[in-house]
């Protein structure tokens, strides 16, 4: 049975053309680009190219794009590098809702680096208020991070307003841009953050290779020390093929804005209006104003998520959950609280994220399951809505 | 994902005894929306105390589900006595076995297979839910944590997490599982030594004070933990008065007790040349 992924926002298959680009650097061209032979120059050469690639989709120049390993190590090094050059500064910035990447980094230096932190909180639709973060900008300020769109409910942030609030007073701006890569189009030229991180696995290239952008100028501190690789500022031989399939990856996604703001949007809305009308007593989470084109998220009442989640398995659909049973943990996801999600709801979301590679097919499978799945497993549950009553508790 | 057994994705997909029963005799009702799971049992029992009927309806992740339909495959047939004998290891087995994070399923259903028997004798709470509230993110009380620690053996809070929630929150209670779990495992608390500053030459009365405060908070606590107690009788000059209660009463080494734990313990707190003699 084919697998019906809608699980995006977690990782992607790698696009063929990328693969394709990258086959020949596992075998006959594996030389260390930083070799002074030209066997190894023409793997130099090849990333390069790549670097041009992801500068050219993030509106930078080459030499702003640092490759790494993924979207944790470019959050990991942009707050510390940003806190490193300033070590007069002992306050950061950042949201309730970000991802561990960042989140747990934050709480961290909170504990052991004796820095002080500031939670922007969100509203019910998980949208910012840029009033809190004006007033949260003190004199020691060291760092904004504000991811520009989150990954469990898709909500994008006005990047470019927080970016301007934080540089009229002078603060560096952080920015995971982690799942708005190819779905949101966005240009550094003016947007006036210092950092923004990616990561290839989640725009159609492998694991393992991500980029940093850091402006130029902006002062920098490694977070990796070794060889001279990436200009001294990432040690490490480079994952050559990673980087030449980031490239690719970028490239491709550059083409493919209008494609998911149309059709796969199109899927999307099809699938979230179509689960609302057939289902009761759902919602949607977070706002659908300002939204990834790829992404909903929504709460069944009265039912658990992952037994949701493996009842859809049963049908080859793959869709991830934020309700505590998933995870070791046994609250549901911070965002979801952070919202203000009711538990009765909360328990309940599933998020879907579609992609390019998804098909109209694959909705009407979802739509024609996920109904019967919820009325099933809303029989077994002893919280149900009587007809005509009101929904039961929503604390 | 959680790797199940074939059995658990069994009873989850196709679960048993799903429902009410109308005419229950008993109905047994535990967790929560709020908790992320809550089951409800209902049982049909007989004039000769046998399960004739059972069947459940459960809110939570599949092995909430599974562990439902399990209990309800079980005790089915049994008498209610033979049913109480039921424990949350043997549901966990006939599944093949839940992931450890998971084994508070298992005892969701033994707790509701206790609330409905209570409910069937008339007796308004099953004994588990007695006791003083410990975790107050998932209102789970010090005598269910025992209760688990006990039963299932457990020896570290993460287990205890997984067996009961507790401490799955905000965390605020980990200290007090700790607390528990070394009570049941007879170690004995480190109590930290107060700290005491000793005013230069006491008075007869500041004496008193502060041996009364070193023998309630300190050393009465800790004879406490094997069982015994100590009381304080007088103090005339010097000598401190003490009668030994408890365990400690009838204990051969209670004068090394005295000597060796209390007169020293005082005479580091209070003053060196103090003398404990026991009153009988
Ligand atoms: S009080 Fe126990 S986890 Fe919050």
């Amino acid at each position: 049975m084919a697998a019906v992924y809608m699980d995006n926002n977690a990782t992607t298959k790698v696009d063929p053309a990328v693969l394709d680009e990258m086959l020949p650097y596992f075998s006959e061209l594996y030389g260390n680009p930083s070799s002074m032979h030209t066997f190894g120059g023409q793997v130099g050469r090849k990333i390069s190219e790549a670097r041009e690639r992801v500068a050219a989709a993030f509106g930078c120049t080459p030499g702003e794009v640092l490759f790494n390993a993924c979207g944790t190590e470019g959050d990991n090094t942009a707050i510390r590098s940003a806190l490193a050059s300033q070590p007069e500064k002992r306050h950061l910035i950042t949201t309730r809702v970000e991802h561990p990447a960042v989140l747990n980094v934050v709480k961290h230096l909170e504990k052991k680096g004796g820095y002080e932190a500031t939670y922007l909180g969100v509203d019910v639709e998980g949208r910012l208020d840029l009033d809190e973060l004006r007033d949260a900008i003190r004199p020691d300020t060291a760092l904004v991070s504000v991811m520009f769109a989150n990954n469990e409910t898709g909500v994008v942030f006005p990047i470019q307003e927080v970016a301007e609030i934080a540089k009229e007073r002078g603060v560096l701006v952080h920015t995971d841009a982690v799942q708005v890569l190819g779905k949101v189009p966005f240009d550094l030229k003016t947007l006036p953050v210092d950092f923004l991180a990616v990561s290839g696995h989640k725009v159609h290239a492998p694991k393992g290779v991500g980029a940093l952008f850091v402006r130029k100028g902006t002062q920098f501190r490694p977070f990796m020390m070794g060889g001279h690789q990436e200009h001294g500022r990432r040690a490490g031989t480079e994952n050559t093929t990673g980087i030449i399939g980031l490239g690719k990856a970028c490239e491709i996604a550059m083409g493919n804005i209008g494609h998911e703001n149309s059709v796969v949007r199109a899927m999307r809305d099809r699938l979230e209006k179509g689960l609302l009308a057939a289902v009761p007593d759902a919602r949607v989470n977070g706002t659908t104003e300002s939204r990834l084109p790829n992404t909903t998220n929504i709460s069944f009442q009265y039912v658990e998520g992952e037994a949701i989640l493996l009842m859809m398995d049963a049908f080859g659909i793959c869709a991830s959950s934020g309700s505590a049973c998933t995870s070791g943990s046994l609250e549901p996801s911070h965002v979801l609280r952070a919202l203000g999600v009711p538990f009765t709801y909360a328990h309940g979301s599933i998020r879907f994220s579609l992609s390019r590679f998804n098909t109209e097919a694959d909705v009407d499978l979802v739509l024609n399951e996920l109904p019967k799945i919820i009325s099933r497993l809303r029989e077994i549950s002893p919280f149900k809505r009587t007809e005509g009553e009101a929904p039961a508790c929503t604390c | 994902m959680w790797e199940y057994t074939d059995k658990v994705r069994e009873h989850f997909i196709n679960p048993k005894n799903v429902g009410e029963i109308a005419d229950a005799n008993a109905v047994g009702e535990v967790g929560s929306l709020a908790c992320g799971d809550a089951l409800k049992l209902f049982l049909k029992v007989d004039e000769n105390d046998r399960i004739v009927d059972a069947k459940f309806q459960t809110f939570g992740c599949a092995s909430a589900i599974a562990s439902s339909s399990a209990l309800t495959e079980m005790i089915k047939g049994k008498t209610v006595d033979e049913a109480l004998a039921v424990s949350n290891q043997d549901i966990a087995e006939f599944l093949g076995g839940l992931p450890k994070e998971k084994m508070h399923c298992s005892v969701m259903g033994k707790e509701a297979l206790e609330a409905a028997v209570a409910n069937l004798r008339g007796q308004p709470v099953a004994p588990h839910q007695e006791g003083e509230v410990v975790c107050e993110c998932f209102g789970v009380t010090d005598e269910t944590i025992r209760r688990a620690i006990a039963e299932n053996n457990l020896s570290s809070v993460e287990e205890i997490t997984d067996y009961t929630k507790a401490g799955g929150g905000c965390g605020k209670c980990l200290d007090k599982l700790a607390d528990l779990l070394a009570e049941a495992k007879g170690q004995k608390k480190v109590l930290k030594p107060l700290e005491i500053v000793k005013p230069a030459g006491l008075t007869n009365l500041q004496r008193m004070k502060l041996v009364s405060k070193i023998i309630d908070e300190e050393i009465s606590p800790s004879l406490q933990q094997d069982g015994g107690n100590i009381e304080l009788v007088d103090v005339e000059g010097k000598r401190v008065l003490v009668q030994l209660r408890g365990a400690c009463s009838s204990c051969k080494s209670s004068q090394l007790t005295l000597k060796q734990f209390v007169e020293k313990r005082l005479r580091d707190a209070v003053e060196p040349d103090l003398i404990v003699e026991e009153v009988r």
